[in-house]
């Protein structure tokens, strides 16, 4: 197997994949429509601030034909990430794009038990924590249903191009690992990423085969993090949609 | 991997503690010698793990959820993990992925080892 490294730039600019220090996200520029919950503010969360069972999860699909170079793909793949994504999993693009930094914000809706419609609305965002020529890597804050990353990457392998979906995450609580475990957010999660790299390998016109390879990293949950129920973007989601009546009509009585 | 562009020496500071001489660049590709220099310390009996970055190059995000992995199991096996050498850049990266919570960083090779006792 021969395996390009994916970062042919100088160090220099390397450094400056990252995210400036910051140690709470803040929303600069709000997309019309997003809700824009759960995210201000918030502290970042990797693996080690979770809950549940850590897991790694690779999403692989080989571009099979596809002429270019990983930084092209890759340029093609952040200019359209929002697009990629299923219908229920809403992604709002920023003006500046998928750069160090940046905050997407999340719209998304989970199935209340599997097989069910999704209908549980879940405001959050990511952060792009890192972004090269050839990958990027988003991380979560509280309250999002995991803790931890997604990096992004396209990568030469055996004459031709891989994309790669890489997530490092727990269940952020309790309430989140329940569904992960016995609900099928496990499953809906693994569709997205799917459905993502799919939709990519389609805008190619490659109908590809996207593989999944699962490794328990930590088969424990730390219950000292059970306390991030409080920040539970779910359940902040409902009571914030559920109060939207109230707050109408307190607007209306102030004009 | 074929592009590992790291290597990784395992020296004993004590009976009790191993460092781990890091040299080059942590990426994904630098699974296999981070996790083959781990498996080395751990077989020689150290409680104590350092990472010595001193001669790092480069580290990308996957560098950092290679790190996360090797606390998890760190932390399995009831050992330490202790970090010293990272430059100004690298310690604020540790502290914006919230390692810094979990793996102990110092200046240099005499603080970490005098943090352990």
């Amino acid at each position: 197997m021969t395996v390009n490294s994916p970062n042919p730039e100088s160090t220099e600019s390397r450094d400056n994949a990252w995210a400036p220090p910051t140690s709470k996200m803040k929303v600069s520029d709000v997309p019309v429509g997003a809700m824009n919950l759960n995210v201000e503010g918030r502290q970042l969360v990797s693996p080690i601030q979770g809950f549940g069972q850590c897991w790694q999860k690779t999403f692989k699909v080989r571009l099979s034909g596809v002429t270019g170079s990983p930084a092209e793909v890759m340029q093609v793949w952040k200019e359209n990430f929002h697009k990629f994504q299923p219908r229920e999993n809403h992604f709002y693009p920023t003006m500046a794009g998928i750069k160090p930094g940046e905050v997407l914000l999340i719209e998304a809706k989970v199935p209340p038990l599997p097989g069910m419609p999704s209908f549980l609305p879940v405001a959050t965002g990511v952060l792009v924590l890192y972004a090269d020529d050839t990958s990027f890597t988003v991380m979560t804050p509280e309250g999002h249903p995991e803790s931890g990353w997604n990096t992004f990457s396209v990568y030469e392998e055996d004459g031709g191009l891989v994309a790669q979906t890489q997530s490092l995450c727990r269940p952020t609580d309790p309430l989140f690992e329940i569904f992960n475990r016995f609900l099928g957010s496990s499953a809906q999660q693994d569709q997205v990423w799917t459905h993502v790299l799919s939709s990519l390998a389609e805008h190619y016109g490659v109908k590809g085969q996207v593989t999944l390879t699962k490794v328990l990293v930590d088969p424990k949950v730390q219950w000292k993090q059970a306390k991030n129920i409080w920040k539970n973007a779910g359940i902040r989601t409902v009571f914030y949609l559920l109060g939207a009546p109230v707050r109408w009509v307190r607007g209306s009585s102030k004009r | 991997m074929t592009n590992a562009k790291v290597t990784m020496e395992v020296r004993k500071a004590n009976a009790a503690t191993s460092i781990l001489d890091i040299q080059g660049e942590i990426n994904a590709f630098a699974e296999n010698a981070l996790m083959d220099a781990y498996t080395q310390a751990s077989s020689s009996g150290s409680r104590n793990i350092l990472l010595n970055f001193k001669g790092l190059d480069y580290m990308n995000s996957s560098g950092i959820g290679l790190l996360v992995t090797l606390l998890i199991r760190v932390n399995r096996q009831k050992q330490r993990l202790l970090a010293f050498g990272l430059s100004e850049h690298y310690q604020q990266i540790f502290e914006l992925t919230r390692l810094n919570e979990a793996i102990g960083i110092y200046p240099d090779e005499s603080a970490a080892l005098a943090a352990i006792g």
